[in-house]
């Protein structure tokens, strides 16, 4: 398991993984740089995804749609809004519709990515994911831990167990 | 949509107002309907209404019936579910670091291969 950390900070609307790669700064990069690349990880095996466009450079945009197993398409963008090679990129994606125009009742989420150089030749990677409000964040952190949503919560999970092995 | 899964950004998004989380802590107690709830605010019945729709169509709120009033009650499963979505995001960027991780193994395969190949000329 190459995850070091997952953060879930209310106060930073954030969620945010860490994870460390045996790989050099440059090989990192190159998992987002390259949209063949992208293909082979942004989306489980079952809903492989498709870049259609990738331009990795401030303003730029890149489009992707998936595939389901039974055919369907979902469609997505992000909008690229910094980009620093090899150590930084900014996105703000959302949901499109098949031909391209965008849902405007979803909101926009934001991506960070980080990647830097560690002793021998490991990188690490930081991940993270911003959520529309502090607020909507701190609800849903706080749910789960008053007495008697306990057997909820361990049900949820055991959902979740199962959903996780579909990823 | 795999920015997110399903079904969570209209549940943040129901969250993400102000006067729709205060709705939402109201309505944990489950005694007031629609028309009770818009007292509370210096907007109008519509306006209230309108919120009340929002939530009730991501699951966050439900209306029930009682004699002849309809109650607004917040279903706490659905905020439960919201935090099961957060920690499924979480599993779905475990997947894909998983695959970045395999994915850079394999190319680091190839390069030792040639390398290989290359030393054995």
């Amino acid at each position: 398991m190459t995850v070091t950390a997952v953060r879930k900070d209310p106060q930073r609307l954030t969620l945010t993984l860490e994870a460390e790669f045996d790989a050099s700064v440059e090989r990192v990069w190159q998992l987002w740089a390259d949209p063949r690349q992208l293909e082979r990880w942004w989306g489980p095996p079952t809903y492989p995804a498709t870049f259609t466009k990738h331009d990795l450079a401030p303003g730029g945009r890149i489009e992707y749609h998936m595939t389901g197993p039974a055919g369907d398409q979902p469609h997505g963008y992000w909008d690229v809004l910094e980009v620093d090679p090899p150590r930084r990129i900014v996105l703000r994606g959302g949901c499109a519709y098949a031909d391209g125009t965008l849902t405007t009742e979803i909101p926009i989420s934001t991506i960070r990515v980080g990647i830097e150089e560690l002793a021998q030749g490991r990188t690490r990677m930081s991940i993270e994911n911003v959520f529309p409000s502090t607020d909507a964040m701190e609800q849903i952190l706080a749910m789960g831990t008053e007495e008697g949503q306990r057997q909820a919560v361990s049900q949820a999970d055991a959902i979740l167990a199962e959903e996780t092995i579909q990823l | 949509m795999q920015i997110a899964p399903p079904g969570f950004d209209r549940v943040f998004s129901a969250l993400a107002d102000h006067t729709r989380r205060d709705i939402v802590r109201r309505a944990i107690s489950a005694e007031e309907g629609v028309l009770e709830l818009a007292s509370h605010y210096p907007i109008s019945f519509a306006a209230v209404q309108k919120h009340v729709a929002v939530l009730e169509r991501a699951g966050v709120i439900t209306k029930q019936r009682i004699g002849r009033r309809r109650i607004v009650r917040t279903n706490r499963e659905a905020l439960l579910v919201a935090r099961r979505l957060l920690d499924q995001y979480e599993g779905l960027w475990r997947a894909r670091i998983d695959r970045m991780n395999e994915l850079i193994a394999e190319t680091a395969g190839a390069i030792d291969t040639a390398e290989t190949k290359e030393s054995k000329r």
